[in-house]
Parts: C-alpha cells; sequence; structure tokens
C-alpha cells in the first residue's frame, strides 16, 4: 500500500470516488425576511469530525439543528447515510444532540437522564441501567449515577450530557458548543478526551464552534462560516496555510494582508506591486492574470527578524520595532516599516540565553517568496 | 437621614396595611358580645362558630368550589398558557394573548353579570346547567381563576430551557410524551402555587358568587356579608380569624415554591 492509498483511508475526502455519510445539498433557512443559511452544500464523511466554525449569528447552529430534526429547511435536502431526511421528526432521526446548555432534565438523576433514550427505544428497563452504567463508566462518572444535575459541576454535567448523546449509539452525533461553557485548562484536556471516545466509538461527530483553537485541535475538517454561506471546507492545515479568501485568513489567526496588483508572472516566481511593501516577490500561483488585484497574506511567525540586511533576498524590508511582547515560547512584534505601514511578526524562543531583538530597535524583516499566500477576495 | 426615616416609613407601612387585620383577630377573642369594647380574653365565638349549622354549611361549600375551580383552573390554565408558549405564531395568537388575561382587569359585576346572563339563556335553550348552584359557581370561577394560572405558568414555561424538550424528542420521545415526561415535571412547582392562588382567589369571591349561586349554594364569603349587614356580630371575627390563617398558610406555601424554582433555574 502506498502512502497515498493510506491517506484516502483516513481522509476519505480526498478520493473522489467516496461516498458521502451526510450530504447537504443547496440548503437555505430563512426566518421571515432574514436568511440565516443560504445554499450550503456539504459533504461529510463517515467517521469524521467535523468542526462548522464562524462566529455567532452566522448560521452554523441553525445548520446543525436542520440536521437533528429542529428546523426544517427552506429550501434544499438533507441526506444522511443515504435517506432523505425531509419530514422525519427528530425522535426518528438517527442522530443525537449535545446541547449548549447540556439540557439535562432537573429532576431525573444522572443514571435516569443517561438511560431516557435508552427507555424510548423500548429497552427494559434493567438493560437500559446496564448499558447507561457502562456509559457512565466510559466519561467516569459512575460513582455520581444518582446524583441530579444541580449537584454536579459543569464539567461533570458536560460529561452526562455527552453520555446521554452517545448512548444510543447514534450514526451521527452533532455536539453545539460542547466545550463552550467550560473553563481554559478544563477544556484542552476536555478537547483530547473527546477525540478519544469518537475515535473508539467510531461516530461520525459534527461540532459546531466560535473558537478556532478549539476546531483545529478537533477537527478532521473544517467549514469556516459567515453569512450563513460556507467560505471554505477544509483540513486545519489547508485552512491555516491555504485559505482561500481574506474572512477566512483573517479569522483563522493572525494574517498580515498586502493589497496589490499582478506585475509580472514568470514560470518560477510572481512579483506583485504593492503600496505597503513596493514590489514582493511570491511563488507562482496558477490562475492569476496580469493586473488583477490581490492581497498577498503572510502569517506573522513567516517573516525573519534579523538585526542586519540579510543577504540573497530581494523580500527585505527596514523598519523599528514599534512593540514587543513576550510570551514565553514566543515573542509577538509590531514593526513599523520605512514605508509607515505597521507588520506583525512573531520569533518563536528557542534559545535561553538569546539576546532578542527589542523595544524601538532598528531591524530587518524579510520572507521567502513560498511563505506567501495570494487571495483574490 | 436614611437612619430614621427608612424605619419610620416600613412601620407606617406596616401599620397602615396590618392594622385592621391584627385588630379584627385581637377582637375575636373578645369576651364581650359589643365588637368594639374589650371585655377579657375568651375563646367563646369559635365556640358559638363550631354550632352555628349555616356558617359551617356555607364553608363546606366554599371549600367545595374552590378545590373544584382550581383544579380545573390549572388545567384550562396550564393548556393556554402552553399554547402560547409552545406553539410559536397561529392565526388568532393576539387576541387569545390577551384575551387570556382579560379576566385579570375586567370589573367583577361584569364578570358576574355576563356569566349569570349566559348560564340564563344556556338553560333555556340547551337545558343545561338546570338551575344555579355548586356547578355554575365552579364554572365562573374557573373562568378568572384560569388567567391567574395561565400567567403563571406562562412565566415558567418562558423562562424554562427549551432545549430540554427539544432534547428529549431527540432521544426518541414523541411530542405528547416529552409533555408529560420533562414539561410537566419541570413546571410542577408553579402549577401548586397556580392552584393554592386559584383555591385561595375562589375562596374569597363574593361578588361573581352572588350572581351565579343559587338557592341553597351560598359561599361562605356569601353568608358573612349578609350577616355583616345586620350588624357585626363577633363570630364573624373568630370566622375571618380562621381564613386569615388558612390563607397566610396557601401564601407561604406557594411563595417558598416559586422561590425554589426560580433557585433551580
Amino acid at each position: 500500500m502506498d502512502a497515498s492509498a493510506i491517506a484516502a483511508d483516513t481522509r476519505p475526502w480526498r478520493d473522489p470516488d467516496a461516498q458521502p455519510f451526510i450530504s447537504v445539498r443547496g440548503v437555505t433557512k430563512k426566518f421571515g425576511d432574514f436568511t440565516a443559511v443560504s445554499d450550503v452544500d456539504l459533504d461529510i464523511y463517515k467517521g469524521e469530525l467535523f468542526c462548522l466554525l464562524g462566529e455567532s449569528g452566522c448560521g452554523k447552529s441553525t445548520l446543525l439543528r436542520m440536521l437533528a430534526g429542529f428546523e426544517q429547511p427552506t429550501e434544499g435536502s438533507i441526506r444522511i447515510d443515504g435517506e432523505d431526511m425531509a419530514h422525519v421528526p427528530p425522535d426518528r432521526r438517527p442522530t443525537n444532540m449535545m446541547f449548549q446548555s447540556y439540557a439535562l432534565f432537573p429532576h431525573m438523576t444522572v443514571e435516569k437522564n443517561v438511560a431516557y433514550g435508552l427507555l424510548r427505544e423500548g429497552l427494559k428497563k434493567s438493560e437500559a441501567c446496564a448499558k447507561a452504567a457502562e456509559m457512565l463508566r466510559m466519561v467516569k462518572l459512575e460513582k455520581l449515577a444518582r446524583r441530579k444535575p444541580d449537584q454536579l459541576s459543569g464539567g461533570q454535567r458536560q460529561r452526562v450530557a455527552l453520555a446521554r448523546a452517545l448512548v444510543k449509539r447514534p450514526k451521527l452525533l452533532l455536539l453545539d458548543e460542547p466545550l463552550g461553557a467550560l473553563d481554559k485548562k478544563l477544556r484542552e484536556e476536555t478537547q483530547f478526551e473527546l477525540i478519544k471516545i469518537q475515535e473508539t466509538l467510531g461516530v461520525t461527530f459534527i461540532v459546531v464552534t466560535h473558537d478556532q483553537d478549539e476546531a483545529m485541535t478537533l477537527a478532521t475538517r473544517i467549514g469556516v462560516m459567515k453569512d450563513g454561506m460556507i467560505e471554505q471546507v477544509g483540513e486545519p492545515r489547508e485552512i491555516y496555510e491555504t485559505p482561500d479568501s481574506r474572512f477566512v485568513a483573517d479569522f483563522i489567526g493572525t494574517i498580515n494582508l498586502f493589497e496589490g496588483r499582478v506585475d509580472a508572472a514568470a514560470p518560477d516566481m510572481m512579483r506583485i506591486r504593492t503600496e505597503a511593501l513596493g514590489d514582493v516577490l511570491v511563488s507562482p500561483q496558477s490562475g492569476l492574470t496580469q493586473g488583477q488585484q490581490v492581497w498577498a497574506a503572510l502569517r506573522p511567525e513567516r517573516f525573519w527578524l534579523t538585526r542586519e540586511k540579510p543577504e540573497n533576498t530581494r523580500n527585505a524590508w527596514h523598519g523599528h520595532v514599534e512593540e514587543m511582547g513576550y510570551i514565553g515560547h514566543m515573542s509577538q512584534y509590531r514593526i513599523r516599516l520605512d514605508s509607515g505601514v505597521l507588520v506583525r511578526a512573531s520569533q518563536s524562543n528557542r534559545l535561553r540565553d538569546e539576546d532578542p531583538i527589542s523595544w524601538d530597535e532598528k531591524a530587518w524583516v524579510s520572507v521567502n517568496p513560498a511563505a506567501f499566500r495570494v487571495l483574490t477576495r | 437621614m436614611r437612619g430614621w426615616f427608612l424605619p419610620l416609613a416600613v412601620a407606617f407601612g406596616f401599620i397602615f396595611l396590618y392594622a385592621p387585620i391584627v385588630s379584627l383577630v385581637v377582637f375575636s377573642f373578645n369576651e364581650s358580645r359589643l365588637v368594639t369594647v374589650w371585655g377579657g380574653f375568651s375563646t367563646r365565638w369559635y365556640g358559638e362558630l363550631i354550632r352555628d349549622r349555616q356558617i359551617l354549611g356555607s364553608a363546606w361549600i366554599s371549600l367545595q368550589v374552590a378545590f373544584w375551580s382550581a383544579n380545573l383552573a390549572v388545567i384550562v390554565g396550564t393548556l393556554g398558557a402552553f399554547v402560547l408558549t409552545r406553539f410559536g405564531k397561529f392565526t388568532g395568537r393576539l387576541l387569545l394573548t390577551g384575551m387570556i388575561t382579560a379576566p385579570l382587569v375586567m370589573p367583577e359585576v361584569i364578570t358576574g353579570l355576563s356569566l349569570l346572563l349566559l348560564f340564563v339563556s344556556m338553560e333555556l335553550t340547551l337545558g343545561w346547567p338546570a338551575g344555579r348552584g355548586l356547578t355554575t359557581i365552579v364554572i365562573a370561577h374557573t373562568t378568572f381563576c384560569a388567567a391567574f394560572v395561565a400567567v403563571i405558568a406562562q412565566t415558567r414555561l418562558r423562562q424554562m430551557d427549551e432545549s430540554l424538550e427539544e432534547a428529549a424528542r431527540d432521544l426518541g420521545a414523541g411530542p405528547v410524551r416529552v409533555f408529560f415526561d420533562i414539561t410537566l415535571p419541570v413546571i410542577t412547582p408553579a402549577l401548586v402555587a397556580g392552584w393554592l392562588l386559584a383555591f385561595t382567589l375562589s375562596l374569597d369571591d363574593l361578588v361573581i358568587a352572588s350572581f351565579v349561586s343559587g338557592p341553597g349554594a351560598s359561599t361562605l364569603p356569601m353568608v358573612i356579608f349578609s350577616k355583616v349587614r345586620l350588624g357585626v356580630s363577633p363570630d364573624v371575627n373568630a370566622l375571618a380569624t380562621i381564613i386569615i390563617g388558612f390563607v397566610l398558610v396557601a401564601v407561604i406555601i406557594a411563595g417558598w415554591l416559586m422561590r425554589r424554582t426560580a433557585r433551580r433555574m
């Protein structure tokens, strides 16, 4: 088996013949005059942990609620495992949902909360209790089975909600901001626990989140949403390294954007004429024409900071450090170039006894042409 | 300024509200037959009260009316509140929102008169209800008590996290099942509070009951009112004291239940 075959096995979206598990086609949702979700097409494959990422009000939760069956699409169709979901009510769908508020039933014990779905399936009480207990062991809550939800901490409640949503072994689990209510430290631990559970059970997860770090850590693929539309779908690395638009580039991480026009395109090098940096050399990208308006995008960590003028490169600019923030593992810089433009750069602090460039120092910033991503929108 | 003003204002407020009630309770233990002259402590009038057939009979009627109208009001009021909070937009929603609370602001005289006219014309055309009595009072009390229950239940249903109901749907329960498994248990404390309020309101009502009651179905407030018109007798004081005791307990329980649910939210 060669490397690409392995990749296709664990990354079915790279295989053009793979059958999607969930297929969303032309889905639009309107609430009166307001369009919450607008003409969304999306394919999600079996075993994925797919993140819908976007700011609040971008339509990601509405899309999730349409998958769960709480909202009906105004237009378009949703198929789960080949079955059309139109007119299938939430209680008959092969999906379960973990709610942002957790929605634990306050009048039932932890055990009864988890067993509720199994009892509705028609399972005997003893069987349901055994399965619920097994699920509670998996989320390490077997000792709290008799407690009521208001006697649990936030992290414990989150795990009860997860257990309750997973106990019926749904084909698809929908998670609405699953870690949103936890504090930072607990959130990081829980992220990896969530991935582990997902891999153990092999259930397809769709996670809605507004937290980019969370999406980057959890996801096999991310769908970035804006104003009810999907801006870009891709693996975390694709989203970060090759964003399709200024919105995506800016939404995930930090970015420097330099507006300009394509000046000359040679097979091995392309020149972009910008106002901020003058001429910039970038690696060639297909689909660009002479004179086209573009934005050269650059992540802060791709700048090289030196005191001396670097040799062998024409992508070098002189400036002075206006501000610097020492974070520990890295330092962030704001550098005013001689042209008056402010750029953001960062350096990782790999050595303990470095003499780093600091406030008010003169410095050179330089960039490898391959580090730029050229955006057209 | 605040040092003496606030306690003084509070004291005046309490005196204004409760001095009449306190004096009533005190005079219910009065030995003297003259209501306004203190003749020493005694529980004589409580004893006389127990021997008064008319008052005991009307108290029993009042309790029956209050019990049934509170039950019916909780059912009708909860249904109304549920429709208004969970069924989204439907034709006539705005009208229903306004009408469900109308009995709260409607003068009782008008409510009573209109119900009386309704019952009379129903008897003439449908033959039911045959004459006026307990049934008609229960129906009349249900209409205005249901409004209070609907308001309380509506508040609770609005506060309730709707994702609880969605979660139950998601876990495989049909809509009716969700109502009985999730919605009803969660709003129960509010419904108990509503029931107690309805019970108290019904027990208390004079005007509407006077309009729609018939011979042999005089409620306690009606009997007291007719007695007082012939001069205040001390046994009425004793009766009032007992009623105040009951109402106080009911109000305290209702308040405690409402606070407990608010805390749980």
